[in-house]
C-alpha cells in the first residue's frame, strides 16, 4: 500500500507546515499576551459612526 | 511622533459573498428538499437523466458545501482579516477575482454534474478543468489573505486568523491531492488511484473536508462573531490557542475512520479510530469556549435571535463531534455505517452548526455593513424557530430510520435464515423519509424567511462600501520589549518568500513523485481478477455517471448478515482495476459488489426500465433513457489506452482491437435478451450497463468453481 506512504507523508508535510507556523509563533510573542487580544476586537468602531455619536 | 494612517475597510466583498451565500443557499437547500423527497415518492425523478436522484445528489451537496458555505467562509473572512488586521484586503483585483471565479466554477460545476460528467467520488465530484479552476482561485485567495496578513497594522494575528490560514494550508493540499486524475477527453478522467487506495484517499480527503471546509472556518467565524454579538471576550483567549493547534495537529490523521470493516488494512482503521476520539477534547474546547462566552449574558440570548442561532449552533457542533468520535468506535460503526444515521449526523452539523452560524453572522452583518438596524427581529426569531423544529424534524426520524434499518438488516430467523428481504427494510423506512423531507422543507422556509427579512434591511439602509478607519502601520510600532530576535529584522518580506516557497515546494515535490507512487500498486493481486472488457467499461463509466454509488455500496463487510445477504466479503485484490473505486458509503439500495450473475439479463434491463414493475414499493428511480441512447463507443480506444497508462494490464494495440470485441459481447447480450422476448438493441447504453453488473464480483466466484 504505497499510497498509504504517500498519504502520510502528505500529512507530514502539512503537520510540519503547521508545526512551523507555531514555532513561529511562540518565537514571535504571538502568544505572550493572552488577555488583550480579545478585548482588541471590540476596539475597530468605524470612525463616521463614532463621530456621528459624538456629534449627537 | 508616528502618525495614525487614515483607510478603507472593503465591504463590497463581503456584500457580494454575503448575497452569493443565500443566493445559493436557498438553491442548495431546494435541490436538497427535492431529492429528500424523491426517496419517498420516485415519481419526482420525472424519469429523465438531469433530475434523477444520482445527479441531483452531488449537486446538493456540492451547493452547499462549497457554494453556501464556501461564499459564507469567504465573505466572514474578508470581513474579519480587514478588521482584526486593521488594513483593507490586499487587493481588491483579487478579492474580484475570488468572487468571481468561486461564481463560474459553483455554476459549470452544477451544469456538468447534471449532465454526467462526474469523477464519481464523494464531494469531490468536479471534472479536472474545474479541479484545476478550483486550485487557480484557492491561490488567488491565499494570495489575497497572505497578503493582507503581511500589510496588517495589529502585530497580534487573532486566534480567528490562525483558523483562516489552518484551512487554506490543507484544503490546498487535500483538494490537490485527492484530484490527481488522467484526462482521456476535455471533460472527463479516470482517477490516478484504483481501489483500496482510491479509497484511502478519498476518505482521506472526505474527512478533511469537514474538518477544514466545514469546521475550522467556522471555528474562525465563531471566535469573532459570538464575541461582538454577545459584546463580551471569547471566555478564554489561552484555551482557543491551545484548542487551535491540537485541532489541526490531530483531525488531519482522522479519515480511516470511514472505512471501518473495508478492506482497508487493519492497521490504518485503528489509526484512524484512535485519532477521532481523540479529537473530541480539541472539539469540545472551542465548543465550550463559546458557550462560556455568554456566561452572564444568558439574558441577552432569551431576546436575541443572533445569540440563540449562535447557542443551537454550538449546541449542534458539540452533538456533533461528540457522536463522530463514537461512530468511528468499530462497534458502533458496524450498526451505523450505510445507513441513515451517518446522514442525520453531518446533517446536525451543517443545518445546525454551520446553517445556523452563517444565519447568526448575516444577520448581524448585513445591518453594520448597512448603517441600519435589521428590519424584522420577530421574523429572525421565527427563522430561529422553525429553523430549529426543522432541524429536529430533519435529524429525529433519520436517526430512527437509520437505527432500525441497520438491526434489521442484521436480523436472522431462529433457523438461521435473514429475517427480511433488502426491500422490505426500505419500505419500512419511508415513512421516516416523509418526516425528514418535512423537516428540510421547514428549514428551507427559515432560510427565504432570512432572505426577505436581510433584503429588506439592505432597502432601508445605505451600503457603505467604504468603511473607514485608523490604524498605525507596523513598521512605526515599536517592538514589544525583549522580542528583538534575530529574525525580526527580516520578519516581514522572508516571511512572504517563505509561505509561497513552502507551498511551492510541497506541491512540486508531490507532483513529481506521485506517477513513480502510484502506479505500480503493490496491494495484494488475486490472480482470478481481469481488468474490465471494453464493454463493460463502457458500463461501468455508465454506472458513475448516473451516481449509482449515491445509493448502492460495493463493500461487503465481513459480517454474518452481510456474507449471507451478498456473498462472500470484499477483498482489497477485487478492486485493482477499478479507477475510480466505487465503494459508495450509503445503502438506500442493496449492495451490488457481487450482484453479476444473480439474475438474468432481461431482469436489469426491465429493472432498469421500471424498477417498481420487477420490485413492488422499491423506490429506486426510472433509467429509461439507457434503453433509448446509443452507446458512444467513439471514445472506447481512448478510454483503453488511458487505463493502460493507469497500469491496467491490457494487451499491446488492444485499444484498436477494443470496440470489436464490445460488439460481440453486446450482441451476446442481445441475443441472450431476445430469447427473454425482449426485442434489445446491441447499440444502446443499457446493454453496457447490464454488462457491468453482471461482471460485478464474479470473477473470485469463478475462481472458486474452477478449483472445485
Amino acid at each position: 500500500m504505497i499510497v498509504t506512504i504517500f498519504l502520510l507523508s502528505v500529512s507530514l508535510i502539512v503537520a510540519l507546515i503547521f508545526l512551523g507556523a507555531y514555532l513561529w509563533s511562540v518565537k514571535s510573542g504571538q502568544f505572550d499576551d493572552d488577555y488583550s487580544p480579545a478585548h482588541r476586537i471590540f476596539f475597530d468602531d468605524n470612525l463616521e459612526r463614532s463621530k456621528n455619536q459624538k456629534t449627537r | 511622533m508616528t502618525q495614525a494612517e487614515k483607510f478603507y475597510y472593503d465591504n463590497k466583498s463581503v456584500k457580494l459573498f454575503g448575497i452569493a451565500t443565500l443566493f445559493w443557499g436557498v438553491v442548495g437547500m431546494l435541490v436538497g428538499v427535492l431529492i429528500a423527497f424523491q426517496l419517498a415518492y420516485p415519481s419526482l425523478n420525472f424519469g429523465i437523466p438531469y433530475t434523477s436522484f444520482g445527479r441531483l445528489r452531488p449537486i446538493h451537496t456540492n451547493a452547499v458545501i462549497f457554494a453556501f458555505v464556501g461564499n459564507a467562509v469567504f465573505g466572514g473572512a474578508y470581513y474579519i482579516l480587514q478588521r482584526v488586521l486593521k488594513t483593507r484586503m490586499y487587493s481588491d483585483l483579487l478579492s474580484k477575482i475570488h468572487f468571481w471565479g468561486w461564481q463560474l466554477i459553483i455554476v459549470f460545476g452544477a451544469l456538468t454534474l447534471a449532465l454526467g460528467y462526474t469523477t464519481g467520488k464523494e464531494y469531490a465530484e468536479l471534472e479536472w478543468p474545474l479541479d484545476i479552476l478550483i486550485t487557480i482561485i484557492w491561490l488567488v485567495f491565499g494570495v489575497n489573505m497572505f497578503g493582507t496578513i503581511l500589510k496588517r497594522r495589529e502585530r497580534h494575528l487573532y486566534v480567528a486568523i490562525w483558523f483562516f490560514i489552518g484551512t487554506w494550508v490543507t484544503v490546498a493540499m487535500l483538494h490537490i491531492v485527492n484530484s490527481f486524475e488522467l484526462p482521456f477527453t476535455w471533460l472527463k478522467s479516470y482517477s490516478l488511484y484504483a481501489g483500496v487506495q482510491d479509497a484511502l484517499v478519498q476518505w482521506w480527503y472526505g474527512h478533511n473536508a469537514v474538518a477544514f471546509f466545514l469546521t475550522t472556518p467556522f471555528l474562525g467565524l465563531m471566535y469573532y462573531f459570538v464575541p461582538k454579538a454577545a459584546e463580551r471576550p471569547i471566555y478564554s483567549y489561552r484555551w482557543s490557542i491551545i484548542h487551535f493547534w491540537a485541532l489541526i495537529f490531530i483531525y488531519i490523521w482522522a479519515g480511516p475512520h470511514h472505512l471501518l470493516y473495508t478492506a482497508l488494512p487493519g492497521w490504518a482503521q485503528a489509526l484512524g479510530t484512535v485519532f477521532s476520539i481523540m479529537l473530541i477534547l480539541p472539539s469540545w474546547g472551542g465548543m465550550l469556549n463559546g458557550l462560556f462566552t455568554l456566561r452572564g449574558a444568558w439574558d441577552k440570548v432569551r431576546e436575541d435571535p443572533i445569540l440563540k442561532m449562535f447557542v443551537v449552533a454550538l449546541t449542534a457542533y458539540g452533538m456533533a463531534t461528540f457522536e463522530g468520535p463514537m461512530l468511528s468506535l468499530k462497534n458502533v460503526n458496524a450498526i451505523s455505517h450505510y445507513t441513515d444515521w451517518t446522514i442525520a449526523h453531518v446533517h446536525v452539523g451543517a443545518l445546525g452548526f454551520n446553517g445556523f452560524l452563517i444565519f447568526g453572522m448575516l444577520y448581524w452583518l448585513i445591518p453594520r455593513m448597512w448603517g441600519t438596524t435589521l428590519y424584522s427581529k420577530k421574523l429572525a426569531n421565527t427563522h430561529f424557530l422553525i429553523g430549529t423544529l426543522g432541524i429536529l424534524l430533519y435529524a429525529i426520524p433519520l436517526y430512527w430510520a437509520g437505527f432500525s434499518q441497520s438491526l434489521m438488516w442484521k436480523k436472522f430467523t431462529e433457523s438461521g435464515q435473514l429475517q427480511y428481504q433488502f426491500l422490505e427494510t426500505v419500505t419500512h423506512v419511508v415513512p421516516m423519509y416523509v418526516l425528514r423531507a418535512l423537516g428540510g422543507t421547514l428549514y428551507l422556509c427559515g432560510t427565504i424567511l432570512a432572505v426577505y427579512n436581510l433584503r429588506k434591511t439592505m432597502l432601508a439602509g445605505t451600503f457603505i462600501a467604504n468603511e473607514a478607519a485608523e490604524g498605525i502601520a507596523l513598521r512605526d510600532q515599536p517592538m514589544p520589549k525583549g522580542k528583538h530576535h534575530w529574525h525580526s529584522v527580516i520578519e516581514r518580506k522572508p516571511i512572504r518568500l517563505l509561505i509561497f516557497s513552502l507551498v511551492a515546494v510541497s506541491i512540486g515535490g508531490m507532483v513529481e513523485m506521485m506517477p513513480t507512487f502510484l502506479i505500480d500498486n503493490n496491494v495484494p493481486t488475486i490472480a482470478a481478477v481481469k481488468p474490465y472488457t471494453p464493454l463493460e467499461l463502457q458500463g461501468r463509466d455508465i454506472y458513475v455517471r448516473e451516481g449509482c454509488y449515491t445509493c448502492h455500496s460495493q463493500m461487503i463487510r465481513p459480517f454474518r448478515d452481510e456474507e449471507a445477504r451478498y456473498g462472500e466479503y470484499s477483498k482489497a485484490g477485487e478492486f485493482i482495476y477499478d479507477h475510480p473505486f466505487q465503494w459508495g458509503s450509503k445503502r438506500t439500495g442493496p449492495d451490488l459488489q457481487r450482484i453479476g450473475g444473480k439474475y438474468p439479463d432481461s431482469w436489469h434491463y426491465r429493472h432498469m426500465n421500471d424498477p417498481e414493475e420487477i420490485s413492488d414499493g422499491s423506490i429506486m428511480p426510472p433509467y429509461p433513457w439507457l434503453l433509448e441512447d446509443d452507446l458512444d463507443t467513439t471514445n472506447t480506444p481512448k478510454k483503453i489506452r488511458a487505463m493502460q497508462k493507469l497500469g491496467v494490464p491490457y494487451p499491446k494495440d488492444y485499444d484498436k482491437i477494443a470496440n470489436r470485441e464490445l460488439r460481440e459481447q453486446a450482441e451476446r447480450i442481445a441475443e441472450n435478451l431476445r430469447k427473454d422476448k425482449i426485442k434489445a438493441d446491441s447499440r444502446k447504453e443499457i446493454i453496457a450497463v447490464i454488462a457491468y453488473l453482471q461482471r460485478l464480483g464474479i470473477d473470485i466466484k469463478q475462481d472458486k468453481t474452477a478449483q472445485k
